[in-house]
């Protein structure tokens, strides 16, 4: 895709990100649609691994336009997401500006500071780079994941800058996006977000997809497994994430077991290989034993019937 | 799929549009209107967020029933438990014709802003200031002082409200824990704080003669609140939410849930300034007020969907309860141990526990006490004053009162 052209609709969405190596369902095709056509960030919320983050990665590979990557944490700060002044080199240039200086006997010119402050000594962040980035290329795609984790200063700062796709440094001025971003934020539910930044952005719930999309999944990205061992995988997920685990297998673990099944060979689910490769799928000890408890013989059968 | 909607679009321009618009403003008049219907159910819907329903109607179309509902669920919800009413409002608005039923045209014209915002109301760091110092709580005459002990269950109504009066003086502030985040430190701290010590070099003709620092910086600690509201505790109920109200407004860390025979998150509806009507916002929201009892299943649901997720983690979780269940007592065992792995601390307030020769007979109670950190009493208002000073990490305060103006050390 090149920068400006008009995505023709959902539909044509959908092409693009299963040609990418991404299978969206109608409702998230719609939402990505809506936020390119509107320019508006999209809010993803859901489950840990059911592939917010991955949108981001496959809208960069689509567009052509640079993934840019905020991945917050508590205490995050505007010297780690936005920018910093690179200090060790302010500090050389100074001492050698003083050296020059006493060369000839003067003191140190006042350019000297304006120099300092310069874009040649600024770090940029991934918000500045977002921003500042250069409109002849295609906008980059900004992932600022797990926004749940940052404090709420942090994102309300994020809000200003969503709101106006700005960000002033100081000592240089204000950069304003030429083309604004691709924003794509996502949040793992441990906390509410604030009102204002939902309403910045387009909300989208991103359940795990159902079987049929976890088969073709599982089809798509790991082409070495067959389609009998990814419906059976993909239907032993299915029940094993109706079990309240303390983690339930996301579908990056789908595609993990399913994977770790044909690498020993087995075109087909049986109790011994379950029981083998269950840590692909589930990394915790409780939830491990809690599906021993409820009988890994009867979850194969139960999976192998399902898959048909 | 399309039949349905053009109907719809047709009702919502309908025969009594005075100003005969067509076209663009379709989409606009559906949106408001299906915003209005989601409304109307209770789901809260954001000013201007219908506008932007608009939009994206017009960028997808109305043409198919598809990304009339996904461009909706985008723009007009922010919250997933609201999914299954905005399912059962879509079907009647875009399916059943509702849109025609409510006459959309009649959508009153001015959209009232939506005053719970977060962003606003937290303007105000409460809790950063003066950290440190003593809290004081003023009890203004002796009276109060019987009052402090006297059991809420026992309390006329003047008195509760004397009570819940009082309540709102006792500050709750802290616990404070470590965070990553560095501050600048007036003196030597332990990092070098390099943006500040070349603006000093600046000024000292680029020799960096002095340097800053930096220093660990702290932020409160989050609060969980658990209350149970079933028959049981109705007597306390209402005197322990004020309580929970009051530290919700205190600070910002603050989650609340009621736990009945369903979990029901109320943090939302007790932000506001006025407790009686915070009060009144929760009281609507609990579907199980006064109802049965679940605690095994409720905490599972607290773990599952926000607890071990991450919101009880590092946190002080406080849990409001008698203990009574009517579930497995072995689920509730269960649950507690989850919640005590991924809780800094867990406080159990017992009302009963005051009773004279109580003993925590109650199975639920027996099979939770051995991951509660703090077995506390929570009928009456100095035992309140306790747990205060058990939250902010400060120990049980030493309760001196003396008359008319007493002052009682609370944390």
């Amino acid at each position: 895709m090149t920068p400006g052209t008009p995505v023709p609709g959902p539909d044509a969405v959908r092409d693009a990100l299963r040609t990418h190596g991404y299978l969206a369902d109608e409702g998230l095709a719609t939402v990505v649609f809506l936020a390119l056509e509107l320019r508006r960030p999209l809010l993803l919320e859901g489950e840990a691994g059911v592939g917010k983050t991955e949108v981001a990665k496959v809208l960069s590979r689509w567009t052509g336009g640079e993934l840019l990557r905020v991945q917050c944490y508590e205490g995050i700060d505007v010297s780690q997401a936005v920018y910093e002044w690179d200090y060790t080199r302010q500090l050389l240039h100074l001492r050698a500006a003083e050296a020059r200086a006493a060369g000839t006997g003067g003191d140190v010119p006042a350019a000297v500071e304006d120099d300092l402050y310069s874009e040649r000594f600024l770090v940029r962040r991934p918000l500045l780079a977002a921003i500042a980035a250069p409109a002849e290329r295609p906008p980059p795609v900004l992932l600022i994941d797990e926004i749940d984790r940052a404090d709420d200063e942090f994102e309300a700062f994020l809000l200003e800058v969503l709101s106006d796709y700005s960000v002033t440094v100081p000592e240089l001025g204000t950069f304003s996006a030429r083309v604004p971003p691709i924003v794509v934020i996502t949040s793992n539910r441990t906390r509410d977000l604030h009102d204002a930044l939902k309403r910045r952005c387009l909300y989208h719930w991103l359940d795990h997809p159902d079987f049929e999309r976890e088969v073709a999944i599982v089809r798509l990205r790991a082409p070495s497994v067959g389609e009998t061992l990814a419906r059976q995988v993909a239907a032993a997920v299915e029940r094993i994430r109706s079990m309240g685990l303390y983690k339930p297998p996301g579908v990056a673990e789908t595609i993990d077991w399913a994977e770790s099944v044909a690498t020993l060979g087995r075109s087909a689910l049986d109790e011994t290989t379950v029981a083998l490769t269950l840590g692909a799928a589930v990394k915790y000890r409780e939830d491990a034993d809690r599906i021993r408890d409820a009988g890994i013989g009867e979850l194969t059968q139960e999976a192998v019937g399902r898959a048909g | 799929m399309s039949a349905p909607i053009e109907g719809a679009a047709r009702g919502a321009r309908g025969p009594h549009d005075e100003e005969g618009r067509t076209g663009a403003s379709a989409p606009e008049r559906l949106a408001v209107a299906f915003a209005f219907a989601l409304r109307a159910r209770g789901i809260a819907v954001a000013a201007g967020a219908p506008l932007r329903y608009a939009e994206a109607l017009a960028a997808v179309g109305l043409e198919r029933e598809g990304p009339v509902y996904w461009a909706g669920r985008a723009t007009l919800l922010q919250d997933p438990d609201d999914i299954d009413g905005y399912d059962d409002v879509f079907h009647a608005f875009w399916r059943l014709g509702g849109s025609r039923v409510l006459r959309p045209f009649e959508v009153p014209r001015r959209i009232e802003v939506a005053t719970d915002d977060g962003l606003e109301e937290d303007g105000v760091p409460a809790e950063e200031d003066s950290a440190g110092d003593a809290r004081v709580l003023e009890l203004r005459y002796s009276p109060t002082e019987i009052l402090r002990e006297k059991d809420f269950a026992e309390c006329t109504p003047a008195e509760l409200a004397e009570a819940q009066r009082l309540m709102s003086r006792i500050r709750l502030r802290g616990p404070r824990r470590p965070t990553r985040r560095r501050r600048p430190a007036r003196r030597r701290g332990d990092w070098p704080d390099l943006r500040r010590t070349v603006r000093h070099a600046l000024r000292a003709g680029g020799e960096p003669v002095r340097r800053s620092w930096l220093e660990e910086a702290d932020r409160p600690r989050r609060i969980v609140f658990l209350c149970d509201v079933s028959g049981s505790m109705a007597p306390y109920s209402r005197a322990l939410l004020r309580f929970v109200h009051v530290a919700v407004a205190a600070r910002r860390s603050v989650e609340v849930f009621t736990i009945g025979t369903r979990l029901t998150r109320v943090t939302r509806a007790l932000v506001a300034h006025d407790p009686d009507a915070a009060l009144g916002r929760v009281a609507k929201l609990v579907p199980d007020w006064s109802g049965g009892t679940r605690l095994g299943e409720a905490l599972r649901e607290f773990n599952d969907l926000w607890g071990v997720r991450g919101l009880a983690r590092g946190a002080i979780v406080v849990i409001f309860s008698d203990g009574w269940d009517r579930g497995d007592p072995a689920v509730l065992a269960r649950e507690m141990a989850r919640l005590s792995l991924v809780a800094h601390e867990v406080v159990w307030v017992n009302p009963l526990k005051a009773t004279p020769g109580y003993a925590p007979l109650v199975r639920g109670m027996a099979a939770a006490l051995p991951y509660v950190d703090q077995f506390m009493e929570g009928h009456s208002l100095a035992s309140l004053e306790s747990l205060a000073g058990v939250i902010t990490g400060r120990g049980a305060p030493g309760a001196v009162a003396d008359g008319r103006r007493g002052r009682i050390e609370v944390g």
